[in-house]
């Protein structure tokens, strides 16, 4: 099987800040890969890197088996769509659902943009009813929706998705989880998932990358995770972490 | 509970909007002794106002009522302003989510401290420096002397909490409401954060009001749990018995989120009912 995403001693470096050191790792085609660490683990740029958000210093980035350049090509950008943090943040505070759908189909050229708005509005499982709202009119479980939408609009195989949960309500994160796993099976797409918390990271991904100061501290399958058979103490701290507070007395 | 130390009973915060009035907190009612209480609910639920509004800091154009509103026996909704002051900081306290909003980004950290302190008390400099550096010491910040003269933003988030509640305590209240206090941080330094605020709080015999979205990390931290829903207390339940929670939405709430080792595709989502509301 080929690797939806080979990446070989990514470095990225912010002025003088080396935020990633040297990391490799390949998400293999149909597979769901995580991405888990503190803030400043570097797990966020190394999704800007693949999407050309982020200054790439050395090392290689091969998507569906193409090594990627300095500048990404259209076609890549129909291959890969990315799913950020906050809906509040991510989408036009002055279009319509519609115009914000209509976007990336504008770029690409695609004719047949009313069925699709239609269909990917269906599949979100928003009606026709919030085709023509503001963003300011959603909540954030149905702006994250919009958000996935506007992914999935194009078609793509590879969706990165960056802490995509993380700003909202638990009970509408496991709507929006419930449907990121849904359109996953149904178009067989590759996911790439940043998260800081490990449950969420073993319920969506099969394999794992636990990252810290820019550097890959292991990898693992998620089932090595929940049997606790990990080999660093960090990966360790954080399973720990992870079960809640634990007074000792 | 007969020595409460603080006092609810029907507490409702109403906020006038363009299109009426919108009730966030309705009819509100818990006591609270000595313990650690857990406020958990949604965005929206009115955790924050009930906090909010015990601390005194409902925006201006909110209305407060509640039958009884009582903090230790003083009726808090008809004492004066500067009486709200004097309490404000002194006997009850205040931690919010976000250090980096909630210290002043032009002040030392020290200077804070001390402004609290001596805000509340007569102290002379000197003392109060002593006191603010024993402080920052008791939340374990390894070196006082050096994060006595930083800014907030030349320190982390776990450290900047650490100032905050350092900074709460110093005039050794009675209560203590943590408003999110471990939301922003990352989870290995949110269990330190924890862990100091857990350990001050069982040393001074304070009451503890602890506000978060965070169900499972409340009923670990927290003897008892107030369940709130749309401005209203849906459930009063014990941490420890939170397994056997009679309400649908905090039994929802408990499972809807993954867990490691639990396998379960597609998670349960929670059915809201209209009647919960009501």
């Amino acid at each position: 099987m080929t690797a939806a995403i080979a990446i070989e001693g990514l470095e990225v470096v912010f002025d003088r800040f080396r935020a990633l050191k040297g990391v490799s790792l390949e998400v293999r085609e149909g597979e769901s890969y995580g991405l888990v660490g503190e803030s400043g683990s570097g797990k966020s740029t190394l999704l800007k890197a693949i999407t050309g958000l982020a200054p790439v210093a050395s090392g290689t980035v091969t998507v569906n088996g193409k090594p990627l350049g300095k500048t990404r090509d259209k076609a890549f950008y129909r291959e890969v769509q990315m799913v950020f943090q906050d809906p509040y943040g991510s989408l036009h505070p002055r279009q319509t659902v519609d115009r914000l759908l209509q976007e990336p189909l504008a770029i690409h050229g695609i004719a047949d943009g009313e069925k699709r708005i239609e269909r990917a509005l269906d599949e979100v499982g928003l009606g026709k009813g919030f085709r023509f709202r503001y963003a300011h009119q959603l909540s954030g479980g149905q702006r994250q929706r919009v958000a996935i939408a506007r992914a999935l609009i194009l078609e793509p195989s590879i969706l990165l998705l960056d802490e995509p949960t993380s700003a909202l309500d638990a009970s509408v994160q496991a709507e929006v989880l419930n449907l990121l796993e849904e359109v996953r099976r149904r178009h067989k797409l590759t996911f790439l998932m940043v998260s800081h918390d490990l449950a969420i990271i073993t319920h969506m991904c099969e394999r794992l990358m636990v990252m810290q100061n820019g550097e890959a501290v292991e990898t693992l399958t998620a089932s090595q995770l929940i049997g606790h058979r990990v080999s660093e103490d960090y990966t360790r701290n954080l399973l720990r972490a992870s079960e809640g507070f634990v007074r000792t007395a | 509970m007969s020595d409460a130390l603080l006092d609810i009973d029907e507490l409702r915060v109403t906020f006038p909007t363009r299109t009426g009035l919108v009730q966030a907190v309705r009819g509100v009612s818990f006591s609270l002794g000595r313990e650690r209480l857990g406020i958990v609910g949604e965005s929206g639920s009115g955790k924050s106002q009930t906090g909010r509004a015990i601390m005194g800091l409902t925006p201006p154009q909110a209305e407060v009522s509640a039958k009884k509103l009582a903090f230790d026996g003083i009726d808090l909704l008809s004492i004066s302003p500067r009486q709200r002051r004097s309490l404000r900081g002194n006997r009850i306290a205040m931690i919010l989510q976000d250090p980096k909003y909630s210290l002043d980004p032009v002040m030392t950290i020290g200077r804070q401290i001390v402004e609290t302190l001596r805000t509340h008390e007569k102290v002379s400099k000197a003392e109060a420096r002593e006191r603010a550096l024993a402080m920052l010491q008791a939340v374990q910040i390894r070196d006082p002397a050096r994060v006595f003269d930083l800014y907030p933003h030349e320190v982390s988030g776990g450290m900047g909490q650490r100032a905050m509640i350092a900074m709460m305590l110093i005039t050794g209240p009675e209560l203590m409401i943590a408003d999110e206090p471990t939301s922003a941080l990352d989870v290995t330094v949110q269990l330190d954060v924890l862990k100091i605020l857990d350990k001050l709080v069982a040393e001074r015999g304070m009451g503890l009001i602890f506000i978060s979205h965070d169900l499972r990390l409340v009923s670990s931290f927290c003897d008892r749990v107030v369940v709130m829903y749309a401005g209203k207390v849906v459930e009063q339940i014990k941490a420890s018995e939170l397994r056997d929670a009679q309400h649908p939405y905090t039994r929802g709430l408990l499972n809807c989120m993954p867990r490691i080792g639990f396998e379960r595709h597609p998670l349960p989502v929670l059915d809201r009912k209209p009647e919960w509301a009501a």
